[in-house]
């Protein structure tokens, strides 16, 4: 006897295999609209920036729940910070948000510089320094978001383009700073060192060529039917969704609200620049691509005005009990204390030995009370939140950080739309996950 | 800037006390943070907000505890079991306008206050372009208050991350899980009195101390 119904053919022998009420638990389901699936996206995953994690709920090929898990790239920083003092916090800030090292940095100085009250001290250059190198930040962070998301898209040239380009850029950090991230480069009370003739040949020969540059990348995107197709009407957020999630920078600016801090709420000397804030009313991935594009032609502006307003003067903060005592110089084996510097704390001023002794061993005391200073990063506003004992080491630091609130509009867009648009609504946030793990 | 916001200062070269100490074996110190309040007139357009705020929330008197003015920031201490009712006031009165919920975070007033965990919520208001931060504080023993998550959704992440790192329960709050730990981890380590680990080396058995029990220069 057979168990299932059995006929020949020219492969052999073909058993049909049913049972039970098995063909009735079948026909009750549709497959195309009840087959529900649960898919775990990341947290390793090409197109997830990073370590996140999405839990999607598909009906077929749309995204019904979406869930975010954060947190696997977590190092503690802010707790790390608290047992620093308050000039080696620029070494940990400035590996939160790798893509925007000078922002993380930035914020962080202007903090500690509001609950010194030394804001009005800061030497002229090295706010211009500040502006300059924020805007450079900028471009290159934008760069990385244009290549990234091309390739996510499908663009895979634009890839290669924006990282030749934020190479460019990121020689220029090297030539300034010495290093190409995560440089430690604005302190509390200025900035480490000045910068150099050769830098600021560079940066006008990336100013020559890099309008020519952005014209290429839309003539390479903006007519391109698929780049339409896979940014047009996708991942849609308008202004009272932004603004409920707390949504900020230039998803924020796409659905149509001109929110710029550096407009609204200026630091740095930003009211005295001119330069526009780009909008879009489309709220859509491809508004915040012409956002974003367009924040890259305005940088260009500000960097344009950097340069001719930049005289020579200090980089540091005069107060002797506050600025960092190096000078540095660039040596053989990359950036140190320079000769002179050396030569004058063991050989002509005890009152300068004892300042490096004290501020590198000890550092310098912060009044008790706290502050929160926020500045327009390339995600949004970064915000820091710092608060002193009136001790030598920050007793608390918290960054509100673009990309750990921007987040949670991942759900707000994805759910209802298909799978593949989860990918280019994520990637319209610009999230980094260095910056929402901290 | 009040008077009272002068709460430190320098004495002697680089604040040295006491006995001097240099050698770096007093290891590190926690100063306690002052309890600063400020009268009227607060200066600026803090006097508007705080007005508008009493006008438009009855409660006003029973609600904040007290008003700091301090580098030029406004903070209001509010009674923990207020937050959610003072939030809402904020957002929707069209004198106040604060739209934005920029940030919520916690502090631990260790050994300074006894209500030691503190909640700051910055507020930014894009209508008229002010910031205001409202704080409370709350005991570690009973770590409770009113989730604002259905006046500013953007907290949802924002009191997980407060609820990781501080344990402060929100309640109402949707799902409060940790979010930057992982799940089955003990302890919320943003505390003050968190235990911190040390490093073993391999050296006679010997152990880099934790960061709070170093040899430090104050």
């Amino acid at each position: 006897m057979s168990y299932a119904p059995e006929r020949e053919t020219t492969e052999g022998r073909v058993f049909t295999v049913t049972g039970g009420d098995w063909a009735d638990v079948v026909g009750a389901h549709d497959p195309v609209h009840d087959e529900r699936i649960v898919v775990n996206m990341g947290p390793q995953h090409p197109s997830t920036h990073g370590v996140l994690r999405l839990v999607l709920e598909l009906e077929g090929e749309t995204v019904t729940d979406c869930r975010l898990v954060v947190g696997y790239l977590h190092t503690g920083i802010e707790k790390n910070l608290e047992y620093r003092n308050w000039t080696q916090g620029s070494t940990f800030v400035t590996r939160m948000d790798y893509l925007a090292p000078i922002f993380n940095e930035t914020g962080y100085s202007l903090a500690v510089e509001k609950l010194l009250g030394i804001v009005e001290q800061i030497p002229d250059r090295a706010t211009t320094i500040r502006v300059m190198m924020m805007e450079l930040n900028r471009i290159s962070s934008h760069l990385v978001w244009l290549a990234t998301t091309g390739m996510e898209l499908g663009a895979l040239s634009m890839m290669i383009y924006g990282f030749r380009e934020r190479e460019f850029i990121l020689d220029i950090f090297e030539m300034i700073t010495g290093l190409r991230m995560n440089m430690a480069y604005v302190r509390p009370g200025g900035v480490a060192q000045d910068v150099p003739a050769e830098a600021i040949k560079k940066i006008k020969e990336f100013l020559g060529f890099m309008p020519k540059r952005l014209n290429e990348y839309e003539d390479l995107l903006s007519g391109q039917p698929i780049w339409l197709a896979r940014t047009k009407g996708v991942a849609v957020l308008d202004v009272t969704g932004c603004l409920a999630l707390g949504i900020t920078g230039p998803v924020l600016r796409s659905a149509g609200l001109g929110w710029d801090l550096r407009k609204t709420m200026p630091y740095c000397g930003y009211e005295t620049y001119q330069f526009d804030v780009p909008t879009s009313d489309d709220a859509d991935v491809w508004g915040r691509y012409q956002v974003r594009l367009n924040e890259m032609r305005e940088s260009l502006k500000i960097i344009q005005q950097c340069l001719d307003r930049l005289r020579p003067g200090a980089i540091m903060v005069e107060d002797k009990k506050i600025a960092w005592p190096a000078q540095l110089a660039m040596g053989v084996d990359g950036l140190g204390n320079s000769l002179e510097h050396i030569a004058k704390i063991m050989g002509q001023s005890m009152e300068s030995l004892i300042h490096h002794f004290k501020l590198v061993t000890e550092g310098f005391r912060v009044p008790a009370g706290q502050v929160y200073v926020q500045i327009e990063a390339p995600r949004g506003e970064l915000g820091v939140h710092a608060v002193s004992d009136g001790g030598t080491r920050p007793y608390r630091v918290h960054y509100r950080e673009p990309s750990f609130v921007n987040l949670q509009a991942i759900p707000a867009m994805a759910e209802g739309g298909l799978l593949a648009d989860v990918i280019a609504g994520g990637a319209s946030l610009d999230p980094v996950m260095g910056g929402c793990d901290r | 800037m009040s008077e009272d916001s002068v709460v430190s200062s320098e004495h002697g070269m680089f604040g040295v006390g006491g006995t001097g100490d240099t050698s770096g074996f007093g290891g590190l110190q926690r100063l306690a943070v002052p309890v600063l309040e400020s009268q009227r007139p607060f200066g600026g357009d803090f006097d508007e907000v705080v007005d508008a705020l009493e006008e438009a929330y009855p409660q006003f008197g029973d609600a904040i505890e007290r008003v700091v003015v301090d580098r030029g920031e406004l903070t209001l201490h509010i009674v923990p079991a207020k937050i959610a009712e003072v939030c809402q006031v904020m957002r929707d009165d069209m004198a106040l306008r604060y739209e934005l919920l920029s940030s919520v975070s916690g502090v631990d007033y260790l050994g300074t206050d006894e209500r030691r965990l503190h909640v700051a919520y910055q507020l930014t208001s894009m209508t008229y372009r002010r910031r205001i931060r409202l704080e409370c504080a709350v005991t570690a023993q009973d770590p409770h208050l009113p989730s604002v998550t259905n006046i500013y959704p953007t907290a949802d992440w924002q009191e997980r991350e407060t609820y990781d790192m501080f344990g402060i329960i929100f309640d109402g709050h949707p799902n409060l899980t940790r979010i930057l730990m992982p799940d089955d981890w003990e302890g919320h380590p943003q505390r003050k009195d968190y235990p911190l680990g040390g490093v073993p080396v391999e050296y006679k058995g010997a152990e880099i101390p934790p960061p709070d029990q170093r040899r430090t220069y104050r």
